[in-house]
């Protein structure tokens, strides 16, 4: 349900920047979601047509980049990626991996005229 | 809804009175930002809607006039900015606080009566009670011998540090009190909130199920504590509590697990413990 009030405020950093950097039109916008954002990109899609309808950003794309996710080995103290929560260390084995990456949610850039 | 923070401030209520982006120094500068965008979008609204089409097909991505700008900006930056002040006037106080999350009805308001009740002459206390509509909680906290402030989120689906900041504002809880912030009753979206808490607790109930953790993972990876209320319902119901504490585990290792009933007061005793430990850390 918050995926909505995460495109509202996309909008508006849409709408600060285009005050500043001058234009008023956006074309493409990209962000970087990870697993472990709490955004679920489908609903995010959806919210993104409803909120940007009207604005400068009506009609544009959305370019979602879905960013790995690491932990920590809390055992062996090996790095790796995992795919989600339930994720077992590959070196030996362990559920005991403490998440370190994967919680982005934010702007790369945006395509503008 | 409110651009700030998306939390749907048309609704949001504190005390029953709408919700005013005034009273702080820091949130008078973004309440104009919300206002003036606000406006903005309106008029685009109607000025750009016929415009746009034409636009759609002359400009196509790629063409001269076309550029990228770079933002690299995170989409909670505004939430996380509130939460930092939040946390650092509870840093200046001595304030221990603590965002309660769980599903609805899993009884975090009777823990926090019970709570309230057994340290009330030992501890200076203040509550935030989040719910979308009604200001029974609140009351009820009151009621129980600790001050109180609702807020009534309207149709929003979780509290963000914004509104925990005006309600800070009306509370004014004393220094070195233990503060309980309990968050709208939803599993999902409160976990991708920071508030300005020392923690997040999340308190599961006996009567839902113990694979719960699994289900829900982002709020049980989110939060230091869990306490597995209604303890005394546990010989009626299926529920394992082992199992539960083993799922909550397997999501994030660190979580800490205790088991209580509000309504016996079993277990409580080992909550009071960590509460009271958590306060003595921060009023130092």
């Amino acid at each position: 349900m918050h995926e909505l009030s995460i495109c509202e405020n996309l909008l508006s950093v849409i709408e600060d920047t285009a005050k500043a950097q001058n234009f008023d039109r956006v074309l493409q916008v990209r962000l970087a979601v990870g697993p472990f954002s709490g955004v679920e990109t489908e609903a995010l899609r959806f919210g993104f047509d409803v909120v940007m309808k009207g604005s400068l950003a009506d009609g544009a794309i959305l370019e979602i980049n879905e960013t790995q996710a690491t932990a920590i080995c809390l055992d062996c103290n090996a790095n790796t990626y995992v795919k989600d929560r339930l994720a077992l260390c590959p070196h030996c084995g362990s559920f005991r991996l403490k998440i370190t990456g994967g919680k982005e949610l934010k702007i790369i850039d945006l395509e503008v005229e | 809804m409110c651009s700030i923070c998306g939390c749907g401030a048309d609704d949001v209520r504190i005390e029953g009175k709408p919700h005013t982006h005034k009273e702080k120094a820091g949130g008078e500068h973004n309440h104009h930002g919300h206002e003036h965008s606000h406006s903005h979008d309106h008029n685009h609204h109607h000025h750009n809607h016929d415009h746009s089409h034409g636009h759609h097909h002359s400009h196509a991505p790629g063409t001269s006039e076309a550029r990228k700008v770079q933002i690299e900006q995170d989409l909670l930056a505004k939430n996380d900015a509130f939460a930092a002040e939040n946390r650092a006037f509870f840093a200046r106080h001595g304030i221990f606080a603590l965002n309660l999350v769980s599903s609805p009805g899993a009884g975090k308001t009777a823990l926090l009566v019970r709570t309230i009740s057994e340290l009330k002459d030992s501890l200076p206390l203040g509550v935030i009670e989040g719910d979308q509509q009604t200001l029974n909680d609140a009351e009820r906290i009151r009621a129980s011998g600790a001050p109180a402030i609702q807020i009534n989120t309207g149709k929003g689906c979780h509290l963000d540090a914004h509104m925990v900041g005006h309600a800070l504002e009306n509370l004014e809880p004393a220094d070195g009190s233990a503060l309980f912030i309990e968050n709208v009753g939803n599993l999902v979206c409160p976990a991708g909130f920071d508030l300005g808490e020392a923690h997040k607790v999340v308190i599961l109930s006996v009567t839902e199920g113990d694979d719960k953790p699994l289900k829900y993972p982002d709020m049980f990876a989110a939060s230091s504590l869990m306490l597995v209320n209604k303890a005394d319902l546990l010989p009626h119901v299926d529920f394992n509590v082992e199992t539960a504490i083993a799922n909550a585990q397997r999501i994030n290792p660190e979580i800490k697990a205790l088991t209580v009933s509000a309504k016996t007061g079993e277990g409580m005793d080992a909550w009071l413990t960590w509460l009271k430990a958590g306060c003595a850390s921060c009023s130092k």
